[in-house]
C-alpha cells in the first residue's frame, strides 16, 4: 500500500535524485573528478567517486610525474607538464597510488 | 651572438673553484684546489652524475651540451682517470633516444671504462628494461677491484615503495632489497679489513631528507657489513649538490649534476630544478668529481670541480 508517508518519502527521494543528477552534471563540466599534480603533490590526495566514474590526473609541475597504482592496476606512465591521464573505475574499492619517480607523493581514489 | 659566444667561452674557462677533501682517520680536511697535495702513486677516477638527458626546461635547455662539457673536462685532466663512474639519472625519461644520446656523449670520454648505476629516472617506466639492455644485465649491482681498492656499485632505485601518505606504510626512500643485501654481505666476506672500499649508488645511502625521500631503506644494514673496514667512501648522486658527512670510518659524498642544481634540503617547498639560475651562473652549479687514491697514505681525496 502506498501510504501518504511512503509517497512523501518516495517523492523526496526522487527530487533529491534529480537535484543530485543535475548537480553531478554541472560538476562534471567543472572537472570535478580531476586530480591536479602540483608542487610534488596530488590534489585532492583523497578523491571519492561513484562506480563507473572516469578520473583524470593532470600534471601542472615542470617535473615529470606518474600516477601508478600500488597494485599496478593502472599506470599513467610519464606525465610531463600539461599531460593528462584518465582511467575509469568500475569496481568499488580503495585505489592507492603514488608517483613512481617521487614515491613520497601518494594519493587514493575511493570508489563507492 | 658574438657576445653570447664570448660569455660561453668565459663560462668554459677553467675556474679552479674546487676544494680537495682528504680523509685522515675519519676527519675531513680541505685544501684549495691549487694547494692539492701531489700524488706519487695510486690512481684517480672521476664521478659524474645526473646528466638527465632529455631535460629541456629552465635553468638548462641543453643538457647534452653540459654533459659534453663535463666529459671535455675529464678529458682535459692532467692525468687520465682509470675509469669514470656515472651515478645515475643518465636520462630524464628513460627513452631509447635519450639513452642513445647519453651513450654517444659518454663514448667521447677518454677512459678505459665507464661504470654506471641507474637512477630512478632511468628505470621508472619499464623497471629498467632499456637501461639493463644498454648498461649491463640484471641484477645490475656489481663489484670490481682496482689497484687494491674494492668498488661496489649498488642499485637502490628499483621497486620503490610509495611513501607513508594515505596510510600506505612505505617510506618513499631508495630500496636495496634483501637479494642485493645478501649479495653485498657475501661480496665483502673474504676481504681483508684493510681493503679500502668505495661504494657508489644513485640515491644517497645516508638520510639527507626524509621529507623529500633523500635516503635509502636498509642503508644501515648495508653499512653494517662494511663496519669492519678501515676506509669506506660512499659516492652518490640524486640531490644535485655537494653534501658530505663523516660517520666513523665512512665518508659520504654526493656529487653535483651535469644538468641542473636542486635546492638544499628544507630550503624550498619541494625538490626539483632550481629554475632561476642566471645563464652565466649555471655552470658554477654543475660539475664533476675527481677522486684520487694514494696507495700508502690511505685516504681518498675527493675534489669537486664546477663546470665553470
Amino acid at each position: 500500500m502506498l501510504t501518504k508517508r511512503n509517497f512523501l518519502l518516495a517523492f523526496t527521494l526522487i527530487v533529491a535524485g534529480v537535484v543530485l543528477a543535475v548537480y553531478g552534471q554541472g560538476a562534471a563540466k567543472q572537472q570535478e573528478n580531476e586530480i591536479v599534480i602540483q608542487n610534488f603533490a596530488f590534489e585532492p590526495a583523497t578523491l571519492t567517486v561513484k562506480v563507473g566514474t572516469k578520473v583524470s590526473w593532470i600534471n601542472r609541475d615542470d617535473e615529470p610525474h606518474t600516477a601508478t597504482a600500488t597494485d599496478k592496476r593502472f599506470n599513467s606512465k610519464t606525465l610531463e607538464n600539461g599531460d593528462r591521464f584518465t582511467t575509469e573505475f568500475n569496481q568499488p574499492g580503495i585505489y592507492k597510488y603514488y608517483c613512481a619517480l617521487h614515491p613520497k607523493m601518494t594519493g587514493q581514489v575511493i570508489v563507492k | 651572438m658574438e657576445q653570447d659566444r664570448r660569455n660561453f667561452l668565459k663560462c668554459m674557462a677553467w675556474a679552479g673553484t674546487g676544494l680537495v677533501w682528504a680523509m685522515n682517520g675519519g676527519v675531513l680536511s680541505s685544501h684549495e684546489l691549487l694547494a692539492a697535495p701531489k700524488r706519487k702513486n695510486g690512481f684517480n677516477f672521476v664521478q659524474i652524475s645526473d646528466s638527465h638527458i632529455g631535460f629541456n626546461k629552465d635553468p638548462n635547455h641543453d643538457v647534452s651540451k653540459t654533459l659534453q662539457e663535463a666529459v671535455d673536462k675529464i678529458n682535459a685532466l692532467d692525468e687520465k682517470p682509470a675509469f669514470v663512474i656515472h651515478t645515475g639519472d643518465i636520462t630524464h625519461l628513460a627513452t631509447a633516444e635519450q639513452f642513445d644520446t647519453a651513450a654517444q656523449i659518454m663514448k667521447s670520454a677518454k677512459a678505459e671504462q665507464v661504470y654506471y648505476v641507474p637512477g630512478e629516472h632511468d628505470v621508472f617506466t619499464d623497471d629498467g628494461k632499456l637501461y639493463f639492455e644498454r648498461f649491463g644485465g640484471g641484477p645490475g649491482w656489481r663489484s670490481f677491484d682496482y689497484n687494491g681498492v674494492h668498488f661496489i656499485g649498488l642499485i637502490n632505485v628499483l621497486n620503490l615503495k610509495q611513501g607513508s601518505g594515505t596510510g600506505l606504510g612505505g617510506s618513499g626512500l631508495g630500496q636495496l632489497g634483501q637479494e642485493q643485501l645478501a649479495w653485498l654481505q657475501k661480496d665483502v666476506q673474504g676481504l681483508s679489513s684493510s681493503t679500502p672500499i668505495v661504494v657508489f649508488a644513485h640515491i644517497p645511502l645516508w638520510t639527507i631528507s626524509l621529507e623529500w625521500g633523500w635516503g635509502t631503506d636498509e642503508s644501515a644494514q648495508a653499512l653494517s657489513y662494511l663496519k669492519r673496514f678501515g676506509s669506506v667512501s660512499v659516492l652518490d648522486g640524486h640531490v644535485h649538490q655537494v653534501l658530505r658527512k663523516v660517520e666513523g670510518n665512512v665518508s659520504f659524498h654526493t656529487a653535483r649534476s651535469t644538468a641542473y642544481p636542486q635546492p638544499a634540503p628544507g630550503t624550498a617547498p619541494a625538490p626539483g630544478p632550481i629554475k632561476d639560475v642566471a645563464a652565466d651562473k649555471l655552470r658554477s652549479t654543475l660539475g664533476v668529481t675527481d677522486v684520487s687514491y694514494v696507495a700508502k697514505a690511505g685516504p681518498l681525496a675527493v675534489v669537486d670541480e664546477a663546470l665553470g
